[in-house]
């Protein structure tokens, strides 16, 4: 029997007047990798930054419903706390203005690690998870803006690494990258399920494909249907989700 | 405990920006508290439209028309030289003038936005005041139209560079869509771009003369501070601030004349409020 | 279509004209006080005490006085202007509040400088009981700035982009871990340039110090916050329409080393500016 870690019951989204998300329900298992999928503006993103309150962040949001995480309301949790368990890995590589080191180390110092050891060694067992150590390794204190699109990207991944948690958030994590930096962090990603809850925000339906234990699909706001992504990609239930992932979305 | 700290933190966070407004009240009332005190021997409308000011004679006569008038001669004399020269330049700096040149015409701006008003009043008293003495054969050159002048230059920084961000953010698109249609860029300028930008640059001019009104010590400097209703531009007048920069020092705390001065405060905050507020309302609505 | 070319030429040529007429002057202004005020600059000038009724010696105090006033007014404006700032960029909402805010601060710029003066006379001189003194005068020139400082820091830090912020919220840190870590270090040129222009105002204005800490001469250095000190502001005020015969040498020195020290610290700024465009990583 599988782990439910993230559900949502009746989650309805807006900004503003305008719904991105109506009446979600949907369940992200332990030690899997969810993708969602779905043209620009159906929620997809919108559904992501509900998981760990990003969604607070903008002035004119609004929800109703329940986001819970092991059973728990997300909304009364230490909002810190939570976005420590479930991390966000962003549509472009975005690198804090700090050397490699730091902000790899940077969400660990932040929850009072300090200790210059303690502190090398989380650095590296993230930056060897991400599969950047050998890469980076003689170069720690270079300013992260020197590495490559790629490379920064896999540095984003072992920054959210580094903080241990227990859920990981990828929004678009390769829409900018070209194919071999993609190949790598989806190789990345794969690995990373054993330890991790994954859910993968895509516009690339062949990488949901690749890397997607269960498939959902997202359509002007609401779920369509989530299933194990062999089903979605060979016989969808609904004729939409066959519609798009053959192409005729865009 | 860290939460604890942060919250502290954040609290003066808070506090701090409510600074700004505590200290405008703060103005306000202690303008008020001692500025007030004078109507218990004057009349209002005896101190706004009083002919006389003479503060320290026995009985005092404590009628501010000719300060205000002055304020206003000496201003509208700026207004006049300051807004034609002043949006003419704002103008040539966002549309005609060559990038590199452009470069270096705001920076001379920023450069006279820089000079404090007591050297620009000393340089005023050296060069302008003689210069308008032997110009007009008047017998003294400390006169409104020497203020006028001064004050015009403090004026420009503020009207330029005000004018020269409304004329820059008028859309491309306009300026584009009239040379398509076959203007030359001077009519793209004074037919779009300029009616485009109007509020920013009605902003830009009352900013400036709210500076031209507060002005203080070049306008002491040089308008020759005599306290009476002026009869021409070529004649000493004195104004509000002048009265109160030159006679503070003299008047005694909690006398008549003390009081007296604060209410010339009031009356200048006021009147710089109302510009302020008006400009803003007009910034305001360009971004709308 | 010849008409309409020849009366762009016209009206550019006018505009032109405008602009000489501003720029034109301001150099003469600067290089008349920079020519007729190099002789008088020499060791002496600005290292001893005023002689003579002020009509010989040098302008020592009316330096350190401006450096304590300028000092005293930062310290106070600073810390302020900076969390003032912080809270329009990173805290406020767009409501009412900040609305009135903004407006306060539009005005606070506003307000005519004599107008500071009385209030510094009314508020720290007389209520307070500070007297005139070089904390009344700093007090008074701090708040004068602040709306400097504000303006100045906030779009400093406006401009970090908002996605590092995300960033680091996304990672768990707090919102003032955030602003503390990421959104100040990267603003810092900014609030710098601001802050510095702000020295820059603080140290050429008179009718603020006028009623609050002004000496027309004193024979030493001041001694404590609680003292009067000279200015170089109302120094040049007072050698230029207080006292007679005094050689004309001496005023337009003292005006050059107030326009140097005004300018030199533009210049910094607008170095850091400069330098800090060059560097932008983002």
């Amino acid at each position: 029997m599988v782990k439910v870690k993230i559900e949502t019951h009746d989650l309805n989204v807006w900004f503003g007047s305008v719904q991105a998300i109506s009446r979600l329900n949907l369940e992200v298992y332990e030690n899997e990798i969810l993708s969602v999928i779905g043209p620009a503006n159906s929620g997809k993103t919108t559904f992501l930054r509900a998981l760990n309150r990003m969604n607070d962040l903008n002035p004119n949001y609004k929800m109703s419903g329940l986001v819970e995480m092991d059973r728990k309301d997300v909304s009364g949790l230490d909002v810190e706390l939570l976005r420590r368990r479930v991390g966000m890995v962003f549509a472009l590589p975005l690198p804090l203005p700090l050397s490699i080191f730091d902000n790899v180390a940077y969400g660990v110092r932040m929850h009072g690690m300090r200790g210059g050891q303690k502190l090398s060694r989380v650095v590296k067992e993230s930056l060897k998870q991400a599969y950047l150590w050998d890469e980076v390794k003689g170069r720690l204190d270079e300013s992260a803006f020197k590495l490559s699109g790629g490379q920064q990207q896999r540095l984003c991944i072992a920054r959210t690494l580094a903080v241990e948690p227990e859920v990981i958030l990828f929004d678009e994590p390769c829409s900018g990258l070209d194919p071999i930096s993609t190949s790598k962090v989806e190789d990345a990603m794969v690995k990373l399920k054993e330890k991790y809850t994954i859910v993968l925000v895509t516009n690339n339906v062949k990488q949901a494909a690749r890397v997607g234990d269960r498939t959902a699909f997202f359509l002007s706001s609401e779920l369509i249907e989530v299933d194990k992504t062999e089903k979605i990609f060979t016989a969808p239930d609904d004729s939409r989700t066959d519609g798009y992932i053959r192409g005729k979305f865009g | 405990m860290r939460k604890f700290k942060e919250f502290i933190i954040e609290k003066l966070i808070l506090f701090s920006g409510l600074a700004s407004i505590f200290f405008v009240v703060l103005i306000f009332l202690f303008l008020l508290k001692e500025g007030l005190a004078v109507f218990k021997t004057v009349g209002f409308f005896d101190f706004l439209l009083g002919k006389k000011w003479y503060p320290i004679s026995e009985p005092a006569r404590l009628g501010i028309l000719p300060l205000i008038l002055g304020s206003l001669l000496v201003t509208l004399g700026a207004a006049l030289i300051s807004i034609p020269i002043g949006v003419g330049c704002a103008v040539y700096i966002a549309e005609v003038a060559p990038l590199k040149i452009k470069e270096i015409l705001k920076a001379g701006i920023e450069l006279l936005a820089a000079i404090p008003s007591v050297v620009l009043g000393f340089i005023g008293m050296v060069t302008l005041v003689p210069w308008v003495k032997h110009m007009f054969k008047i017998p003294t050159g400390l006169t409104a139209l020497s203020g006028s002048i001064m004050l015009a230059f403090m004026a420009m920084p503020t009207i330029v560079s005000i004018a020269e961000d409304a004329l820059y953010s008028v859309p491309k698109a306009y300026k584009e869509g009239a040379l398509a249609l076959g203007a030359t860029h001077w009519q793209a300028i004074y037919r779009v771009i300029v009616p485009a930008a109007s509020p920013g640059i009605m902003a830009a001019v009352m900013l400036g003369l709210g500076r031209v009104i507060g002005e203080t010590m070049a306008v002491m400097m040089i308008t020759g501070n005599a306290a009476v209703i002026p009869r021409s531009i070529l004649e000493p007048v004195r104004t509000l601030t002048a009265t109160i920069a030159a006679e503070m020092g003299e008047a005694v705390v909690g006398s008549e004349h003390y009081f007296a001065l604060f209410a010339v405060g009031i009356v200048l905050f006021v009147i710089s409020f109302a510009i302020n507020v008006g400009a803003d309302l007009f910034l305001h609505k360009e971004n709308k | 279509m010849r008409n309409s070319k020849q009366r762009q030429k016209i009206a550019f040529f006018l505009l032109f004209l405008a602009t000489l007429l501003i720029v034109i002057p301001v150099g003469l202004i600067v290089v008349i006080i920079i020519q007729k005020g190099l002789p008088a600059i020499n060791w002496q000038f600005l290292s001893d005490m005023p002689r003579k009724g002020m009509r010989a010696g040098g302008i020592f105090p009316a330096i350190v006085g401006t450096l304590y006033l300028v000092t005293g007014a930062i310290i106070f404006a600073l810390p302020i202007g900076l969390f003032a700032a912080i809270y329009l960029s990173e805290y406020a909402k767009e409501n009412f509040l900040t609305r009135v805010i903004k407006l306060a601060i539009v005005n606070l710029a506003g307000v005519p400088s004599v107008v500071y003066g009385l209030f510094g006379l009314a508020l720290f001189v007389v209520f307070f009981k500070f007297g005139a003194s070089i904390l009344s005068g700093s007090l008074t020139l701090g708040i004068m700035i602040l709306p400097i400082i504000i303006t100045a820091s906030r779009e400093a830090l406006e401009s970090v982009p908002q996605s590092f912020r995300e960033v680091s919220l996304s990672l768990g840190a707090s919102k003032w871990q955030t602003i503390k870590n990421i959104v100040l270090p990267n603003a810092i040129p900014g609030i710098l340039t601001g802050t510095i222009l702000g020295l820059g105002r603080a140290a050429g204005e008179t009718a603020p110090i006028l009623f609050t800490v002004a000496a027309f001469y004193l024979p030493r250095l001041p001694a404590s916050v609680f003292d009067q000190a000279m200015a170089l502001p109302y120094h040049l005020y007072v050698i230029s329409t207080q006292v007679p015969n005094v050689d004309e040498k001496i005023r337009y020195g003292t005006a050059l080393v107030l326009l140097a020290m005004v300018l030199f610290m533009n210049l910094i700024a607008i170095i850091i500016r400069y330098q800090f465009r060059k560097k932008k990583k983002w």
